[in-house]
């Protein structure tokens, strides 16, 4: 079982060119047109990867829940999805994805992951669900008030 | 974007081909039920196969506009979900569209038509007729 810890990610203050960087893709999220960028783009990334057709699936369908839930509750955000390697950096073993937003904080983490519980806009499956279609998840507040997802696929 | 609404005698046909945004949806619900009351149609079919991701925002507003077309009182087949819609969505949880579907538009229209009669709307079987 391989643990989040063991990966190597590249350090989170220093993002890579926005576009057109192989192993990475960042986008900030403030319309409805990022969240389909975004989407499409980590369906784009994973493929490259290499993961299969139903995980690419699973993987834009998790980066467009977690854009919109950044749009919709929080006001914006950004999303960064990248490769991760193994030690030797040279095999890719899986794809995370991190969203960050700037809202006002999610009030009760526990309830939110609650299937069936929604403020409003969605079915409230959303966040159960993105962790059901990841293997690995994680849920923070950021000390500007936002909240930081971390979601990752082993491939 | 607005989305095209055909009529094929009273059955209403509505091909989703791009992902809505909020206004997207809105202006579609509403143009749909406004059409849907006006023709008095007895169905309605959503086809969706040109969409490859459906999140549960998206899944929300097929399964709203089902509803509402259900209550204005028309039958509702949904149609042609990707097969790797149809595994995400599960995987999510639960299924998330409550309406009936069905492989593609023939097959839609098959179901809806079958339905129509059940229901002893014998409006549409002399449609058919003439």
């Amino acid at each position: 079982m391989l643990l989040i810890q063991d990966c190597v990610v590249p350090p989170p203050l220093h993002w890579p060119t926005p576009y057109g960087y192989e192993t990475a893709v960042y986008l900030p999220i403030h319309w409805e047109s990022d969240v389909m960028a975004a989407s499409r783009q980590a369906r784009q990334l994973a493929e490259r990867l290499g993961f299969s057709r139903s995980a690419a699936y699973h993987i834009a369908t998790a980066a467009s829940e977690l854009a919109n839930n950044a749009r919709l509750h929080a006001g914006g955000g950004w999303l960064y999805a990248n490769a991760l390697f193994d030690a030797t950096g040279e095999t890719v073993i899986g794809l995370e994805l991190i969203v960050e937003d700037s809202g006002p904080g999610i009030a009760d983490p526990e309830l939110a992951l609650t299937d069936g519980y929604s403020t409003g806009s969605g079915l409230g499956c959303g966040l159960p669900g993105v962790k059901r279609l990841m293997d690995a998840f994680s849920l923070e507040a950021v000390p500007s008030g936002g909240v930081r997802v971390r979601a990752i696929k082993w491939r | 974007m607005r989305i095209p609404i055909l009529e094929l005698e009273r059955i209403v046909l509505v091909s989703i081909q791009v992902d809505l945004t909020d206004n997207d949806a809105m202006q579609f619900q509403s143009d749909l039920v406004e059409r849907v009351a006006k023709i008095e149609a007895l169905g309605v079919a959503i086809d969706i196969t040109a969409l490859d991701v459906v999140d549960s925002y998206m899944a929300r507003v097929i399964n709203d506009t089902a509803n509402m077309v259900r209550l204005l009182g028309a039958e509702v087949v949904i149609c042609g979900i990707q097969p790797f819609v149809a595994l995400t969505l599960i995987e999510m949880g639960r299924g998330l569209l409550g309406a009936d579907c069905a492989f593609n538009l023939a097959q839609a229209l098959e179901i809806l038509k079958r339905r129509i009669a059940k229901r002893g709307d014998t409006r549409f079987i002399e449609d058919e007729d003439v």
